[in-house]
């Protein structure tokens, strides 16, 4: 598993999803404490290309050894790409949550929600 | 206080004290006044255990045990053998009195078997998943619709006529709770007849054999189903499966259904228990329990609950089942059942049965005034016609001591005075024999009553 990290090309949710930013795109996973506390991830439920996801509601779900949980969608937008390989090895959450184990991209309906996240040092602060 | 008995006087009124209340009633008040009935419930006096025995002795006397007929009774449930072995096991206490397991791998035993439980039902179905059970048949075909649902999120069932009517019902009961709607497929000389599927069709729902008995080409529903995008789902009686090709091989998605014929007696009506097995795709939608194998740190084989996360238990609002205690006991039933029968003694009662039932409707259709509802291949149950009117007939026989089976005409207007005839491996040649002689003078006796009265 990888160290504990928090990029600071990274913005943040309170429900410990990152985002990266790419213009009116972002790529959404979950965070190095989420994985963390999820423990090993054993399955990603995949949502549908085209599915509509909205800041701060449950789009997904992961599975771990401890339990189910909700993923929430830090942005409001609609899904373009899923991570097909977590199919095989939902582990990559856990090995690699902010690279190869990311989750969903989404276009962005509305980009400045972007503005209501949280940086690296001030979503570090709420895990204290 | 002790355990079996009331509170006293004494008791109550140091309990409604502690928490500050005055009386029992207004524990109830939150309870609307129009909600409630505003009486004494009509009880008797109390009686002795003596006089409770007398009483429930003579309202037992009013039914009619299967084991008091020559019964050829099925339509779902079947009378079939249960060998004492399966009692001498499952009364033992550690499998009679457990709840549901909460930390499961306490009990390797329970564990154990619902595995082996699993195993066979998978090896039954041709499916490469099973859960440890669920309620009963209807519950599981309706659980199926869900998991489909769930799975491609459209909005339509298709469901055969030739369904067991009350899984029919459960489903429709359901899914109307989840926004969808059902379609019913017609019979066609007693197979289900698919047109093509629109593609909001998220499941096909049949049943093998289907309800009037006929052997349905599952192949070729599933083939249809799938060229639409749509999943297949079989309710299946269990036995004939050892002789059938398996669901899994004809491309079913889902293979579900009522495990009473595997060594649970009819008992009016249950418990008995539900199967649910699936594609390996399906396994994380699946409802239920599943436990599995594994080796523990020193290397020895061990059972787990592998899958289990998706519980009612453990988070109530996402629950895709809600299975907790489950039918493990009558699952495990069935399990000894099935090792009792072996794989090869599986096959000999189906053909057996396949046998005698060829044999039953010959005979029985030979008989003037009885025709086939339909001609398919048949396993262990057929549907005939009756010229005369079939609950005149069945009482005649049954004054008899014969239950000549199930009439069609509550479940089924098209068939009137259709007749559903079962036989098990307890339905003996010349238990058939009876049968046709007891058809063939009670049609007769009620076509000259009918003439009769035409003529008056």
């Amino acid at each position: 598993m990888a160290d504990p990290s928090y990029p600071d090309d990274l913005k943040y949710y309170q429900e410990h999803d990152w985002a990266r930013i790419d213009g009116d795109s972002a790529t959404f996973g979950i965070t190095w404490y989420a994985q963390d506390a999820l423990g090993e991830v054993v399955f990603f439920d995949a949502p549908k290309v085209g599915a509509e996801v909205s800041k701060g509601q449950a789009y997904t779900e992961v599975e771990s050894v401890k339990a189910v949980s909700d993923v929430f969608a830090p942005l409001s937008g609609e899904v373009t790409a899923v991570n097909e390989s977590l199919a095989d090895k939902p582990e990559t959450i856990n090995e690699d949550p902010y690279g190869e184990g990311w989750l969903v991209k989404v276009k962005l309906t509305d980009p400045s929600e972007v503005d209501s996240l949280m940086d690296s040092t001030e979503y570090q602060a709420t895990l204290d | 206080m002790t355990r079996y008995t009331s509170v006293t006087d004494a008791d109550l009124s140091e309990m409604l004290g502690t928490i500050g209340v005055d009386s029992v009633e207004e524990l109830f008040a939150d309870i609307p006044a129009s909600l409630r009935m505003q009486r004494e419930l009509s009880l008797g006096p109390g009686l002795s255990e003596q006089e409770v025995y007398e009483e429930l002795k003579t309202l037992a006397a009013r039914s009619t045990s299967a084991e008091d007929e020559v019964s050829f009774l099925g339509a779902g449930m079947y009378d079939h053998y249960a060998p004492a072995l399966i009692d001498s096991i499952i009364l033992r206490s550690e499998f009679l009195t457990p709840y549901t397991p909460y930390q499961p791998e306490i009990s390797q035993g329970g564990l154990q078997a619902m595995f082996e439980y699993q195993t066979a039902i998978s090896e039954l179905t041709g499916l490469p998943v099973s859960n440890a059970s669920v309620y009963e048949g209807p519950s599981a075909v309706a659980a199926a619709g869900y998991v489909a649902q769930n799975t491609n999120d459209r909005k339509r069932f298709v469901i055969s006529r030739g369904v067991h009517p009350h899984s029919r019902e459960c489903v429709r009961t359901l899914a109307h709770a989840w926004e969808m709607d059902v379609v019913e497929a017609p019979l066609t000389n007693g197979v289900t007849a698919l047109e093509d599927l629109t593609d909001d069709v998220s499941a096909v729902i049949v049943q093998q054999p289907n309800f009037l008995g006929a052997v349905e080409d599952l192949t070729s529903l599933a083939n249809t189903a799938k060229q639409a995008g749509a999943l297949t789902i079989a309710a299946c009686d269990p036995l004939p499966l050892a002789l059938l090709k398996t669901p899994g091989e004809c491309g079913v998605d889902i293979a579900v259904g009522e495990g009473q014929t595997l060594g649970n007696r009819l008992d009016f009506g249950g418990p008995s228990f539900g199967f649910f097995a699936a594609t390996q795709a399906l396994v994380r939608r699946m409802p239920g329990r599943i436990a599995g194998e594994t080796k523990d740190i020193d290397g020895k084989r061990g059972f787990v609950l592998t899958l289990q996360t998706r519980e009612q238990h453990i988070r109530r609002e996402k629950a895709t089942s809600n299975i907790c205690t489950a039918q493990a006991l009558n699952a495990l039933a069935g399990v000894i059942y099935l090792s009792w029968l072996g794989r090869r003694g599986i096959v000999e009662l189906v053909e057996l049965m396949l046998q005698r039932t060829a044999y039953a409707r010959d005979r029985l259709q030979s008989i003037e005034g009885v025709t086939l509802i339909h001609d398919q291949p048949v396993v262990r149950e057929f549907a005939i016609n009756l010229d005369a009117p079939v609950q005149r007939v069945v009482a005649r026989c049954q004054e008899q001591g014969i239950n000549p089976g199930y009439a069609l005409g509550r479940d089924y207007p098209e068939y009137e005075n259709g007749l559903l005839v079962a036989i098990t491996e307890r339905r003996t040649k010349a238990d058939i024999d009876r049968l046709a002689d007891a058809l063939t003078a009670a049609i007769a006796a009620e076509r000259t009553t009918g003439t009769r009265k035409a003529r008056a």
